[in-house]
């Protein structure tokens, strides 16, 4: 789960709560990274480490540069070394710098973090940051907050299956039915927060889409039946042979 | 190719006119496509208000959520060499002027972080003696250690002017063109080198090549005919969106308020044309920040803000020494330019605010809105 957009800090933690996220990402540049505790910037109060696996992101990092210091800072003030790889240079549409982003991965991760990057659903790029040691990638569905659901589900299906590490469908799912789809194709986690920050009832929404997962999950294991064009023939055409 | 040419090549009386002659049924086609043309008929006298809203309320709530940031404009400085005839601050008002210190600064500037701030935004007056770029510079690299996001709002600079500033630690220019009616824009300003149109115009692509990260323009709503002038802002914004890419983009809907100097609006610009104007903005440019100052009431503010506003002030002060009377020793008076000493307990302010809620009260109100009101949203870090 994410953690923006929602109307108070203790609605979102109740509606991470409701979600059974087990790792939740927060914006640095929301909390307090001087170390003084301040009750202006206090996000991270609302995140029991205890229950979550905490992914501090760099979401405002516009390059390489802009992240890994963020990045340092943020493991200081969190004392987490897992983090939310973002380096989006357009603020208008938060689409992922794959050449940046590359950069940041291979220095962030000699430095010792566990780095999880957001990335366009490009198969190419995914495999090279996996060589390159990323702990899982991060490919959008389509752009953040647009609700628009899989529209790169071509792509996403071809970094599922070359996938060797794990993969979190991030972005743009706008319904508990999109969760359930990228869960349905193999995606091992989804990553979800505007759809459930400004819903009417967040907690309920989050609920949501946590059945969502279950059921896409558990659908994927069991293995869907195939999909067909047309109708099968009851009496088969080729039925003389057996006669 | 800067906006300047673009914006002289606007079909500007066109638009003015399809602005104020659209129909209803013409209204309802451009929600669907949004651009400069369908901009102008959404801000048409057939606009369907209420619809508007509902759209611009489920739109900005998509992109930005339940949160609202907040701000605080710091003033350095009330001297200015420039004669704007609505401007309290304007070179020939007889003010009681004073410049702070950094020092000064700093000081004023603890005092908005103890109600909470941890974005500020400088203001000044122009004036190449009193603030001049290296004390720009120095303010700035003042307050970095203990703020996570420094906006100017100052006189217009080169390029090469601005990157000392950024370099300090500045993340944000605002530079609002006032009108975007030549004409007008001549007669306003009759002294100094605000008088130069194009090269104001010019200053956001001057902003963002010097490494500003965040632009914000707009035009003061009460100096000329508000469909042309909204027009002009959302062409701006368009080209900014395109050439400077990597800039978040800011607008503001400043309407004229009472100043020294008594200048009255020369247009007016009803509370519902002003509302109509913020929803045509969030429904064309879902992704633009708009911000809204102490310049209206209240009861305008919080109706306006699920509505497309992200950003706002609170418990603005808007003379420099405001908030903990610094530089008090040092006001004067000037006449026409000329120092002429003087006591006095206040700088005099560059125009009146309209909401005097504090900060805490407006967070409070948010709160009871449904919003989270962010005090920081940015970090220093961020900074290059």
């Amino acid at each position: 789960m994410g953690t923006g957009k929602f109307a108070s800090g203790e609605l979102m933690a109740a509606a991470l709560v409701a979600s059974g996220a087990e790792l939740v990402t927060v914006a640095l540049r929301r909390a307090d990274l001087t170390g003084g505790k301040d009750k202006f910037a206090n996000i991270l109060t609302f995140l029991d480490p205890k229950k979550y696996q905490l992914l501090p992101n760099t979401s405002g990092a516009r390059t390489a540069e802009e992240a890994c210091r963020l990045a340092r800072l943020g493991r200081e003030a969190t004392g987490s070394t897992w983090l939310k790889l973002e380096i989006h240079p357009d603020p208008r549409y938060l689409l992922p710098d794959p050449i940046e982003t590359m950069k940041a991965a291979e220095i962030l991760i000699k430095d010792g973090f566990t780095v999880l990057p957001y990335i366009n659903a490009d198969p190419v790029l995914a495999k090279r940051l996996a060589d390159a040691g990323c702990a899982t990638v991060m490919p959008l569905g389509s752009p953040i907050g647009s609700a628009r659901g899989l529209e790169t589900r071509a792509s996403l299906a071809i970094i599922i299956e070359q996938a060797t590490v794990p993969v979190v469908v991030d972005a743009g799912l706008g319904a508990p039915s999109h969760a359930a789809a990228a869960m349905e194709m193999g995606a091992d986690a989804v990553l979800v927060n505007t759809a459930v920050a400004v819903a009417s009832d967040p907690v309920r929404m989050a609920d949501a889409f946590k059945t969502a997962v279950i059921a896409g999950r558990s659908a994927y294991e069991i293995g869907l039946a195939p999909q067909r064009q047309e109708a099968d023939a009851t009496s088969p055409l080729t039925g003389f042979l057996n006669q | 190719m800067s906006f300047v040419a673009t914006f002289n090549s606007l079909p500007a009386v066109e638009l003015r006119r399809h602005s104020q002659n659209a129909t209803l049924s013409e209204f309802e086609t451009a929600l669907q496509h949004p651009n400069l043309e369908s901009f102008a008929v959404l801000i048409s006298p057939a606009a369907d208000l209420e619809k508007l809203a509902a759209l611009a309320q489920k739109t900005t709530l998509r992109h930005f959520g339940k949160v609202i940031r907040l701000y605080a404009p710091l003033y350095l400085s009330n001297e200015c060499i420039n004669i704007c005839r609505y401007c309290g601050f304007s070179r020939d008002n007889p003010i009681l002027r004073v410049t702070l210190t950094p020092e000064q600064v700093a000081a004023e500037a603890r005092y908005l972080q103890t109600e909470g701030f941890r974005h500020i935004l400088l203001v000044a007056g122009e004036h190449p003696h009193f603030v001049s770029n290296n004390f720009l510079r120095d303010c700035v690299a003042k307050l970095r250690p203990e703020w996570p996001s420094i906006a100017l709002e100052v006189g217009p600079l080169e390029t090469e002017e601005y990157r000392p500033i950024v370099e300090a630690g500045a993340e944000g220019l605002v530079i609002y063109q006032e009108t975007y009616d030549r004409e007008v824009y001549t007669s306003m300003h009759t002294s100094g080198p605000k008088m130069n149109f194009d090269w104001r115009l010019e200053t956001p692509e001057r902003a963002y090549q010097a490494g500003f990260k965040r632009i914000g323009i707009g035009a003061l709503l009460g100096l000329s005919d508000w469909r042309s002038e909204a027009i002009a802002v959302a062409a701006h914004i368009q080209y900014l969106l395109k050439h400077c890419w990597k800039a978040q983009i800011n607008v503001s809907v400043p309407r004229i308020r009472p100043a020294a100097g008594e200048f009255q609006p020369l247009s007016q610009v009803t509370e519902r044309e002003l509302v109509k104007f913020v929803c045509a903005l969030r429904l064309t440019f879902p992704e633009v920040g708009i911000s809204l100052s102490t310049r209206e009431t209240a009861k305008l503010r919080d109706g306006l803000i699920p509505l497309g506003v992200t950003m706002i002030s609170a418990g603005s002060h808007t003379e420099p020494g405001g908030y903990t009377g610094q530089g008090r020793a040092d006001l004067h008076l000037t006449k026409g330019g000329r120092r002429i000493d003087s006591e006095g307990e206040h700088a005099t302010v560059q125009f009146e605010i309209a909401d005097n809620r504090s900060p805490a009260q407006v967070a409070a109100k948010l709160d009871t809105m449904g919003y989270e009101p962010v005090w920081k949203d940015w970090d220093i870090s961020l900074n290059g």
